[in-house]
Parts: structure tokens; sequence; C-alpha cells
């Protein structure tokens, strides 16, 4: 019964979602067509030039609440693929004509417009269909219960079944009962494929997909040299101001400890002394460079326990939530524990918080990592803050992040890095 | 007293052999890799083990790893373990069984051999030393939000000491107070803290460790 009625509320849900979309599949799409070629041919006149953009942009909203509703009600992900519009367009009418020129000349333009025909078509009648499984048979139960009165000269055709009688009445509510069993188990089904065909005709092509993709890569690699190469600027000088400094002072002290230990052994001691300090102080200057470059934990057990490692570390309560079953690959445990790191800081340092939660797991091929805390909120991952800065050693292994932080709090950063552990 | 060394960088582990020898230990066997460890813990049955963290061959944490599977397979089996970076996360995991004859240390702190000769030998009777910093951490983790049971700082030096693992003997000398003085001091301690008094060295160590890292 559970089950029934869970099914029923699934399907009466997409039926109406499907005769909600074929009406702004026929109207909405049907005058934006209607209007794109319209505008576009009269760009020849000149006034097409100003309300092309206009109309594209229009195109392009319909098709971006498509592509929303197709995420949200069939988890049916459409890219959106339109390309960037350069950063400052000349203003005026040359700007105008770039700008129309610019879309004009992106292939996803064209895409929208064969999608517009098609939604208005097939989309359309998908959409209807799915909707017809679940009213259809309504239809019959009002037919039998006495509506085939009305066509007691002149039979209404269910389907194949002429209705002029109880009997046949009767007949048509059978197929009416086989219809909605039907729709029962179809109705979400033909929903997601008119999403999926709308997805056929948006998505873009492979080799653009491509180009997409090598742009990005660049774009990160570069981030990823740029990265590397001031990490190693900061160790070189840490080094070199740090152990290195202190390791030439106590090369001199020693050396003058030898001259000094038979005439004056008092002061030879004096300055051992001062030696061993010295080297301490070197080896904790190395320990904490290290804990920098790659901490001992995470080499020694990996991302959970470094993290665990890290939580007892601060000053507020944290509480740290595990679920990995293996590493994943020292480069992304990396990337990942520094990300953690700067989010807890940013938590203790300047959100002010009292309780820390980090959660760590493994799922669908994605570690996905949140860090909330109780503090006062207002976070931003504007360029040069700390967040940025994870943004973009996470952007080398394809991670995301994001930040919630209304004003007052709470914050969340969540992070999502696709890798395999082992 | 029988000694099993593990620690891979030979100058290193040269080094521990010549200072421990010179204090009177004899050293059973100094092994460089954790298989090798779990075989000489096992056969030689040795007085203490100072273990080094890291070993090979993996180079993870299988000297601790393989301290830790000793001591379930002998409980209290003293071990000291030494590393290049000292972690709570590790400390409780020694601490975890409450055998006691644990010892934590930097190894910065084989510089002061003395002292370190001390930490061995306290491990070995079943003592527990626990390296400064980990207690240094403990304590700046509370410190911000409670005063610490109300301890007054001379209270909190000793206290500091005595979550290393130090006597009292040790703890008056390094404070340069009588023996008297600091008994006195480790009952109010106890008072203010609300732990179960005791005069087993090793059982007020853990009431104390225990304590600091319940925060």
């Amino acid at each position: 019964m559970k089950v029934f009625s869970g099914r029923l509320r699934s399907s009466s849900t997409a039926a109406g979602r499907g005769l909600f979309l074929s009406v702004v599949g026929l109207a909405v799409s049907t005058a934006l067509f209607v209007l794109a070629v319209v505008s576009i041919s009269f760009i020849l006149l000149g006034i097409g030039v100003f309300t092309t953009p206009v109309v594209l942009e229009a195109v392009r909203k319909h098709a971006n609440q498509r592509r929303l509703w197709a995420a949200t009600w069939s988890s049916v992900r459409i890219p959106v693929p339109y390309r960037p519009f350069p950063k400052e367009l000349r203003p005026g009418v040359t700007g105008q004509v770039e700008r129309t020129t610019l879309m004009l000349k992106d292939p996803a333009t064209w895409r929208d417009l064969l999608w517009l025909l098609v939604d208005m078509t097939a989309g359309s009648v998908l959409a209807v269909v799915a909707a017809g499984l679940m009213l259809y048979p309504v239809e019959s139960v009002v037919l039998a219960a006495g509506l085939w009165r009305v066509f007691q000269d002149e039979p209404y055709w269910y389907m194949f079944v002429p209705v002029d009688s109880q009997l046949t009445g009767l007949a048509a509510l059978a197929l009416g009962i086989v219809l909605f069993h039907v729709g029962l188990r179809a109705t979400g089904a033909v929903l997601r494929a008119h999403f999926l065909l709308a997805r056929t005709v948006l998505a873009p092509a492979r080799d653009e997909e491509l180009a997409r993709r090598v742009e990005r890569l660049t774009e990160t690699r570069h981030e990823a040299v740029d990265t590397a190469a001031s990490e190693l600027r900061r160790i070189e000088r840490d080094l070199h101001d740090g152990a290195q400094a202190r390791l030439v002072a106590m090369g001199m002290n020693l050396g003058t400890i030898e001259a000094l230990v038979e005439k004056d052994p008092a002061q030879a001691k004096k300055m051992l002394a001062m030696a061993r300090e010295s080297s301490a102080e070197a080896l904790t200057e190395l320990r904490d460079l290290v804990r920098g470059i790659h901490p001992p934990v995470l080499a020694e057990r990996g991302l959970g326990d470094a993290v665990r490692a890290l939580a007892l570390r601060l000053p507020v309560a944290t509480e740290v939530t595990v679920e990995l079953a293996g590493r994943a690959e020292a480069p992304v445990e990396s990337a990942a524990y520094f990300a953690v790191s700067e989010a807890l800081t940013n938590a203790v340092k300047h959100a002010q918080a009292e309780r820390v939660y980090v959660d760590l797991h493994h799922t669908e091929g994605m570690l996905r990592i949140s860090v909330t805390d109780d503090g006062k909120g207002g976070a931003v991952a504007g360029p040069g803050s700390g967040l940025s800065g994870i943004e973009r050693r996470l952007g080398t292994f394809d991670g995301v992040l994001a930040v919630s932080s209304p004003a007052g709090g709470p914050t969340m950063v969540t992070m999502e890095i696709p890798c395999a552990l082992s | 007293m029988r000694v099993v060394l593990a620690e891979d960088l030979f100058l290193l582990r040269d080094g521990l052999v010549r200072m421990l020898e010179a204090y009177g230990f004899e050293v059973v066997a100094a092994v460089e890799t954790g298989p090798e460890l779990t075989r000489a813990l096992a056969e030689l049955e040795p007085d203490v083990a100072v273990v080094d963290v890291r070993l090979p061959p993996s180079h993870t944490d299988e000297g601790l790893q393989c301290a830790l599977a000793a001591r379930r397979a002998r409980p209290g089996l003293p071990v000291l373990v030494l590393s290049q970076h000292v972690e709570q996360l590790y400390a409780r995991e020694l601490l975890a069984d409450g055998d006691g004859g644990v010892g934590y240390l930097l190894k910065d702190r084989v510089f002061d051999a003395e002292q370190f000769v001390d930490a061995v030998r306290r491990v070995a009777a079943g003592g527990t030393a626990m390296d400064p910093q980990v207690i240094s951490q403990l304590l700046s983790r509370r410190s911000r939000d409670e005063p610490m049971g109300g301890l007054t700082p001379r209270e909190r030096d000793v206290m500091e000491l005595v979550a290393q693992g130090r006597s009292n003997a040790a703890i008056a000398a390094q404070l340069v107070i009588t023996e008297r003085a600091v008994a006195k001091h480790t009952s109010n301690i106890f008072g203010k803290l609300d732990l179960p008094p005791s005069d087993d060295d090793n059982r007020r160590v853990l009431a104390v460790l225990a304590y600091l890292d319940r925060g």
C-alpha cells in the first residue's frame, strides 16, 4: 500500500509537470522561436541588431530554466555551454553589433533555436503523453459512472472501445485501469525522456566539450605551476634565513670552542650550551617547515588521521567524522589536507567559532569534505582570500569549493574532489 | 638492563647504541625495519624497547604499530617511542591500554643524555615519559576557556611535570623546592581537579593525562 501511494504521488506529480511543460513548450518555445527567426532576419534591415541579443538572451533564460527543471525533476544534467562574453564590450552601436555577432557565432545559440523547434513539437508531445497516462484513466471512470448515457446514439471512442452503453462503459473502465497501471510505472520515465530529448539537442558536441576542457586545463596548469613555484620560493627563503643560518652560526661557535677549550674551559662550556640550544632551535624550525610542506601524520597515516591530528591541535572543540575505505593519491591527500587546514584556521581566527565539525567521506568517485562552524559567518571566497587559494589548489584536481556563510553564521565550506581510493 | 632499539637512520642508531651502552644498558638488538623489530621483541623479551615511529619498509608509522601490537601480545611491555614530531593522536593510542610503561618523546630529547636515559629507565620501570610538547599542547587547548580548576601558577608547573611522568624527587630537583613541597602541591592539584588521590607515580600520571585529554 505504501509503495502504491508513493508511486501514485510521484506519478501524479510527474503528470502535472508534464502538462505544465507541454503548455510552456507550446506557448513559450513557439513564441520565442518565431521572435528569434523574425529578429535574426531583420538584422539586414538594422533593427535586428538591437532586438536579437534581447531575444536570444530570453531564449537562453528559457533553456536554462529547462536545464534546471531537468536536473531537479528527473536528475538529467544538461551542461550550460554558452561562451562567456569578453569583460568589456564597446558602448553604443558598435558594442551592440559585437554582441550580436558573438552570440550568432556561438554554436550554442543555434542549438538553442533547434531545441525550440524540437520542444514545441516532439518535446510537447512527450510531455502531453506523460500527463495523459495519468489523466486519461480518470475519463474512463466518468464514462462508466454514467457519462456513457450522453453517447447512446453516437458511440464515443475511448481509445479503441466504442462507448455507448453501461457494458461498453465498463469495458472502457477496464482499459482505463490498465492504462492507469501503465501510467503508474511509466509517467516518470516519459517525463525523463522529454528531458533526455532536450539534452540530445542542447548538449554541446564532443569537440566543443574538448575545447572547453583544454581551456580549463591550461588555466589550472598555469595556476598549479605558479603555486608550486611560489611554494618553492617560500621554502628556500625559510631554509636560508632559518636552519641554514643557524647551522652556520653553530659551526662558527664550534670553531671558537675548539680554540677556547684549553685557554678558557668555563667560557667554552657556556658556548657549547649555546650551540646545543641553537641546534634544538634549528630542529624546531625544520619541523615546522616540514609540517608546512607535507605533514608527517599525512605520510604516516593518511588523510583521515592527519585531519584528526590537526583537530587535536586546535584550541576549539572539533568533531571529525571520517568515512574513507582507503587512501587517495598523495597529491590529492595533500591538497585536501591543506584545504581543510585553511578552512579550520578561518573558522578559529575569523569566525571565532566555538565548535567545528569536519566530515570526510568518499562516494561515487568523489572525495567530499565539509567544514562547518558555529561562528559569526560572513566569509567570502573573493580573490586574495585564503579560500580562493584553496579553490585554486583544488582546481588542479578538478575539485570544487563552495562556501555558505550568511552574516551571523553558521559557515559551511564544502569541497569535492573527483578521485579513486586504493 | 636489556634494550631493543629500532631506528632506520644509521647515524642515530649508532649514536643511541653508544649512549645507552655508556650508561650501562645492554643493547641486545639494534634493528632497522618493522618486521625485524617485531621478531626481536618476541624472541628477545627485552626490559625496554626504544622505537622510532617511522620505519621501513613502508615508511609509515610502522614502528608505532609494531610497538602497539607487541604490547597487546605482552601487556605492559615497556616501550619508548621516538619521533621527529609529536602528535596527541599517537600519545592517546599509546596511553589507551592504561598499563603504563610508555614513553613518547621528540628525537631532540636525546640531546640531553641524562634526561633521556632517565626517561628510558622510568619507562622500563613501568612509568611514563611524555614529551613536554605533548603536555603543552594539551594545556594550550584548555587554557582558553577554563582556568584549569583554579590552579596557582606553581601548581600548574608541578602538574606539567607530573604529566610528563616525573617523580616527586625529579620535580623537586627541577623546580628547586623540597620533595615535601612537591607532595603538598600534588595533593592540592588532585583535590582541585577532583581526581582520585594516588601515591603510585604511574597512576597519577595517567589520571592527570586523562584529565587534560578530556577537553
